[in-house]
């Protein structure tokens, strides 16, 4: 009964200041703030079509940076306590029978399309909807439609590391450069060329390919994580 | 664009139908099933709200990884709801897929 006050309570507290502190915002008025400033920035100085990733990667890019490292350090964490090297003599199993043959030649088609699809949602990051985190969810994916497919369809943990490291170093000299130069950290030292034309906005492209490349990275090394070292053996093991 | 409000209506029963049966349900494969649906109706609402980077973020992450890693962890656990006696039989059965 206590317990069943306190909770209400709380819940009274806590919608008494979350109304007060919305009540306070007018809603569907328009107001110059910093949005404005970053659409017309974006476009008429940064030259960036998709006004989202200019704001995501030039002027917010420290926040992108934090990001990174929060998936980074997820990813780590689970691997860290899921990850378990195989002993001698034992056998993968991932499931006991062998997925059938339509859903096969189905992944073997889509698989591809679905990795070029990927590299071209962050390579035009900043022209069209989507960028680095989205294409890199995207080729994880495929990834992931080949490790369910295929039992022998295996993720070299080497690889996967090392794409990830060199990408994250990547986007933190990308930033170093331009604190070498005299400017803020990650601000734009490259030509920002034309509107619209790929090779646009500074180093928007750079930073969201290595973005890209790091979460596609850390996202199937996540799933390669979960699937194979939660497979029936283990369970058997535990009980 | 009043033809628009119709799929928007059947998307918002949709979403907030497949929120109600996954908290109902006592077949856990069937909440998390009705979660990845939830996902996709959201990618949806986002695109039409004119998002389409974070509908993008939502197929990919909603649908697709999250739904996968909860059924992972079905698989190694049980499938219904204060019923840990079905355990070994689901597994037995679930292992083949």
């Amino acid at each position: 009964m206590i317990k069943k006050v306190l909770i209400f309570i709380f819940i009274g507290i806590i919608g008494f200041y979350l109304v007060d502190i919305f009540s306070q915002i007018p809603f569907g008025e328009k107001r110059d703030n910093v949005g404005d400033f970053y659409l017309e920035q974006s476009v008429q100085t940064l030259k960036v079509a998709n006004s989202v990733t200019g704001i995501v990667v030039n002027f917010r890019g420290f926040d992108t940076l934090g990001e990174v490292t929060v998936l980074f350090l997820a990813a780590l964490g689970l691997s860290s306590i899921m990850y378990r090297r195989k002993k001698q003599g034992e056998k993968e199993v991932r499931a006991k029978k062998p997925s059938s043959r339509i859903l096969q030649v189905g992944a073997q088609i889509i698989f591809p399309m679905v990795v070029v699809l990927g590299a071209y949602v962050f390579i035009h990051g900043h022209l069209t909807p989507g960028g680095g985190f989205q294409g890199g969810a995207i080729i994880a994916t495929a990834s992931l439609l080949m490790l369910i497919t295929y039992r022998k369809f295996k993720v070299n943990h080497n690889t996967v590391s090392w794409i990830e490291s060199i990408a994250g170093v990547v986007f933190v000299s990308v930033g170093m450069v331009g604190l070498l130069k005299g400017m803020a950290f990650l601000e734009n030292f490259l030509d920002v060329g034309e509107l619209n034309s790929l090779l646009s906005g500074g180093i928007i492209g750079i930073i969201y390919v290595a973005v890209g490349f790091k979460v596609a990275a850390e996202l199937t090394g996540v799933i390669d994580t979960v699937l194979l070292n939660n497979r029936p053996d283990n369970n058997n093991e535990n009980n | 664009m009043t033809w628009l409000i119709i799929p928007i209506i059947i998307l918002v029963i949709l979403t907030i139908g497949s929120a109600i049966y996954a908290v109902v349900t006592k077949n856990l494969l069937y909440a998390v099933v009705s979660t990845g649906l939830i996902s996709l109706g959201l990618s949806l609402f986002f695109f039409i709200l004119q998002a389409p980077d974070v509908a993008l973020t939502e197929a990919a992450i909603g649908v697709a990884l999250t739904t996968i890693i909860f059924i992972i962890t079905i698989r190694n656990t049980t499938q219904y709801e204060d019923e840990p006696k079905k355990e070994k039989n689901m597994k037995g059965e679930l292992s083949n897929d």
